[in-house]
């Protein structure tokens, strides 16, 4: 199984931006996917950056590709998303405002926000160029196990969501101005303080969700270290794994082991606990009654009461 | 020409209440996983999707099938058969948001008028226009990010009747792009057809501080004398930076009824009502204030003065992303 | 925040208080045989409960000394009067007006809700199941009485027409509702 690194979905500034690419080329993993994914205001603070970064990565042997934007409304942001389509870089899709530009003979992959959910709509993407798709991570196993086999059938390489904080939505408001009474035109750029979102509790003080701009991620860090298997079996042929402040070429090296079997789930676990004790951990979307759930381990109280 | 109200019905009671109070159109769904307003007690069988377009139609209003929340792999029969029996109830329209799903009905239904649901987000015109190009659709449903000049700017360059919300349920994120309910119950709009499910609220009244949870998570804490928000994921009040707020957003509801004639002159060829989940009585009053207000605009008078304050969340309204600086 | 236009009439306290006095179980037997009733002329009510079919609900009308234990038992409904909270699945608790008024369609639900006129707990999602089927069934729960009444029908509808107006409290189905 291979490991693609997915989008950085945070704002850090573009020396720490470009820090990540340089140690990423040295790391075990198979594909790149860089760019803004979250907000197009950000991407002019490292947007001189990418070339060399993906120079770079292409060099150390990493396949890689451009994200599009998550949702395009405005004027710029469709520029973008059309220029992006011009650059001869591969192009992740994360929404289909991408596809009009591509030709109809242009080979692209799909990232985890376009809702893949069905064979159907797998088929007609496949059709239209898609050669690779990373599913949405909200999907129970059932479903990966089913668009699996249609992806096997179509020459499709099906991906899913390895390990980080989940995406689970995306607004055309700026959660981190209206907190701080700003409005998204001038938002001064308060994500930047976050390097993986901002903390979000409930009433009780559980932890539940992480803020970042426009995007709304979960506390827990999804993990597929219990999954491996089953994911093999079913036919998935890549582990995302997203970006994250601290240790995550540590994590890119844990989770190599693990596809490599020299490590088993539990010890995985553990690895990821050693790089950041505080991570908690979820496998719910997977396999659980609900996305936050965790089947790992007892150590891990669930944060529900 | 006058916008056209397109008007929510749960029950067949509230589609025939609908028409009476002057919906142009009315919009429903199957009572099952097909469509987002998957709620239990909601929604019409097959006979009673046929009896009500044949309703609709006597009294010269349309009617349009919700089948928009995206099929499960290795079922998607379920939906398609949603589909073909739209068509055999001689329904005006589906409203679409899966790929796979606008691919069947463009391919078995040619001549079944297609919309693209909110729940595709669509969200500027170059998108739009794909649909139309791949899949013939003739209105797409404007998720609920734009503001009332982008409104326009889209309608300048796509043939593509546009539909907006203007009264109800304020969706903050954009739709059919959110995971936050299935994160806490399991249970998705676009799996399940259903958001913050009533499965999983649980209300707790201790002396009058009453407590709402979903799947466990305390969604809000309101005092004896305060408005009881449904527990909503992107409604509720939770901790960030050492305080204690409405995050994503108060427990408002949309109302832009004020806002009818720059609609209008956006180009916006129909006003959508949301609450299928509501009562034929909120149904009916709701229809009969924005029908009496774009009949108004149609005339030259002025807008009549708005009376629904109370039927809305929490009693308190706003006018969304119409108006930029809610961004 | 604007202050709620509509005030819920409540049930006057000289009269609720000799019913803490009266026999309930002719009351449940009444109400047990009225709902069977409804029961037969509604049966698509029953359809809709769904999965809830048999959820055991708690009716409470708090300007009254009691509660009305509601088993819709698969479409043989029972009712059960009692003093006391009572147990159930669900809740629903709010003035006598405030119920009549939804089952008639007269009042929006969620509404009531929102303005805590309507307190609900426990299962949720019968509550709502429960509220969308009356809601669909479009009962007038006057009507099925004079339906009963035989000749004593028109002198009971003009009874009930004056109580209506004196009390302000929704006991017909009102054709075209203009409440708000």
């Amino acid at each position: 199984m291979e490991l693609t690194v997915g989008p950085n979905q945070f704002f850090w500034s573009a020396d720490r931006w470009a820090a990540l690419y340089n140690d990423l080329a040295d790391a075990p993993v198979n594909r790149v996917v860089l760019g803004e994914l979250v907000c197009s205001k950000r991407l002019p603070f490292y947007q001189d950056r990418i070339p060399d970064a993906v120079s770079t990565l292409q060099a150390a042997g990493k396949s890689v590709a451009l994200t599009s934007l998550a949702l395009v409304t405005l004027k710029r942001e469709r520029k973008l998303t059309c220029e992006l389509a011009e650059m001869g870089v591969e192009v992740e899709i994360n929404d289909l405002t991408a596809l009009p530009f591509f030709p109809q003979s242009t080979r692209f992959s799909v990232g985890p926000l376009v809702n893949i959910y069905n064979e159907g709509t797998l088929a007609w993407l496949a059709a239209r160029g898609a050669q690779r798709v990373c599913l949405p991570p909200e999907l129970p196993l059932s479903s990966v196990e089913v668009l699996a086999a249609a992806g096997a059938d179509l020459g499709v390489t099906i991906e899913v969501w390895g390990h980080g904080r989940l995406p689970l939505a995306i607004s055309g408001r700026c959660y981190h101005a209206r907190m701080h009474g700003r409005t998204k035109d001038n938002c001064q750029f308060a994500c930047e303080d976050d390097p993986d979102g901002l903390d979000v509790r409930t009433l009780d003080d559980q932890p539940f969700l992480a803020m970042n701009g426009v995007q709304t991620l979960s506390d827990s860090y999804a993990s597929t270290a219990h999954h491996i298997d089953a994911l093999a079996k079913a036919g998935v042929s890549a582990l995302r794994l997203s970006p994250q402040s601290t240790g995550f070429t540590a994590l890119c090296d844990v989770y190599r082991r693990l596809l490599e079997d020299q490590c088993d789930g539990e010890q995985t676990v553990e690895a990821i606990r050693n790089i950041d004790s505080s991570a908690r951990l979820s496998n719910g979307f997977l396999t659980g009654d609900f996305g936050a759930d965790w089947s790992g381990d007892a150590a891990q109280v669930s944060g529900r009461t | 020409m006058v916008m056209e109200i397109v008007c929510p019905a749960g029950t067949p009671a509230a589609l025939r209440a609908a028409v009476k109070a002057g919906a142009h159109t009315i919009y429903c769904g199957f009572a099952d996983e097909t469509n987002a307003r998957n709620f239990p007690g909601l929604n019409f069988d097959r006979s009673e999707m046929r009896d009500g377009v044949a309703f609709a139609h006597t009294h010269g209003a349309k009617v349009l099938v919700a089948i928009n929340t995206f099929p499960r792999a290795g079922e998607e029969v379920i939906w398609h058969r949603a589909i073909d029996d739209a068509a055999a109830s001689s329904a005006d329209a589906v409203i679409l948001a899966d790929l796979g799903l606008l691919n069947y009905a463009a391919q078995n239904h040619p001549d079944l008028r297609r919309h693209l649901s909110v729940q595709a987000a669509a969200a500027n015109a170059d998108v739009i226009n794909f649909y139309a190009e791949a899949f013939g659709v003739k209105r797409v449903v404007l998720p609920r990010v734009l503001s009332v000049p982008e409104i326009a700017e889209i309608n300048a360059e796509t043939e593509v009747e546009t539909e907006v919300f203007v009264f109800g349920g304020l969706c903050v994120m954009a739709e059919g792009r959110c995971s936050l309910s299935s994160y806490a119950t399991g249970l998705s709009p676009n799996m399940n057809g259903v958001c913050s499910p009533a499965s999983h609220v649980e209300y707790s009244d201790d002396q009058g501080v009453l407590d709402a949870r979903l799947g466990g998570y305390t969604i809000h804490r309101v005092g004896k004398n305060d408005p009881a928000p449904y527990p909503t994921l992107c409604k509720g009040c939770f901790n960030a930076s050492g305080k204690s707020s409405h995050l994503f957003e108060d427990p408002v509801s949309l109302n832009a009824e004020r806002l009818i004639p720059q609609l209008q002159q956006a180009g916006v060829a129909a006003l959508k009502i949301e609450g299928r989940q509501r009562s034929r009585s909120y149904v009916a009053q709701v229809v009969r204030n924005f029908r009496a207000a774009v009949d108004a605009l149609e005339a030259g008078h002025p807008l009549p003065e708005g009376m629904l304050a109370r039927l809305s969340e929490g009693q308190a309204m706003t006018t969304g992303a119409y108006k930029k600086t809610w961004r | 925040m604007p202050q709620s236009p509509v005030q819920i009439p409540r049930f006057p306290q000289a009269l609720a208080y000799p019913l803490r006095f009266m026999p309930l179980v002719p009351l449940s037997a009444s109400l047990t045989a009225y709902s069977r009733r409804i029961s037969k002329s509604h049966p698509e009510l029953f359809r809709r409960l769904g999965a809830h079919g048999h959820t055991r609900f708690v009716l409470d009308p708090t300007d009254l000394p009691f509660v009305m234990l509601l088993d819709p038992n698969g479409g043989t409904p029972r009712v059960t009067v009692i003093r006391g909270a009572g147990e159930g699945a669900a809740r629903i608790a709010g003035p006598l007006a405030a119920l009549l008024g939804l089952v008639h369609g007269a009042y929006d639900g969620d509404a009531l809700f929102f303005s805590r006129d309507l307190v609900i707990e426990g299962e949720t999602a019968a509550t709502l199941a429960l509220r969308n089927a009356v809601d669909d069934a479009e009962l007038d729960l006057s009507q099925e009485i004079l339906n009963l009444s035989g000749p004593l029908a028109n002198p009971l509808q003009r009874l009930l027409a004056f109580l209506e107006r004196r009390t302000g409290v929704c006991l017909t189905r009102p054709d075209e509702v203009e409440i708000w």
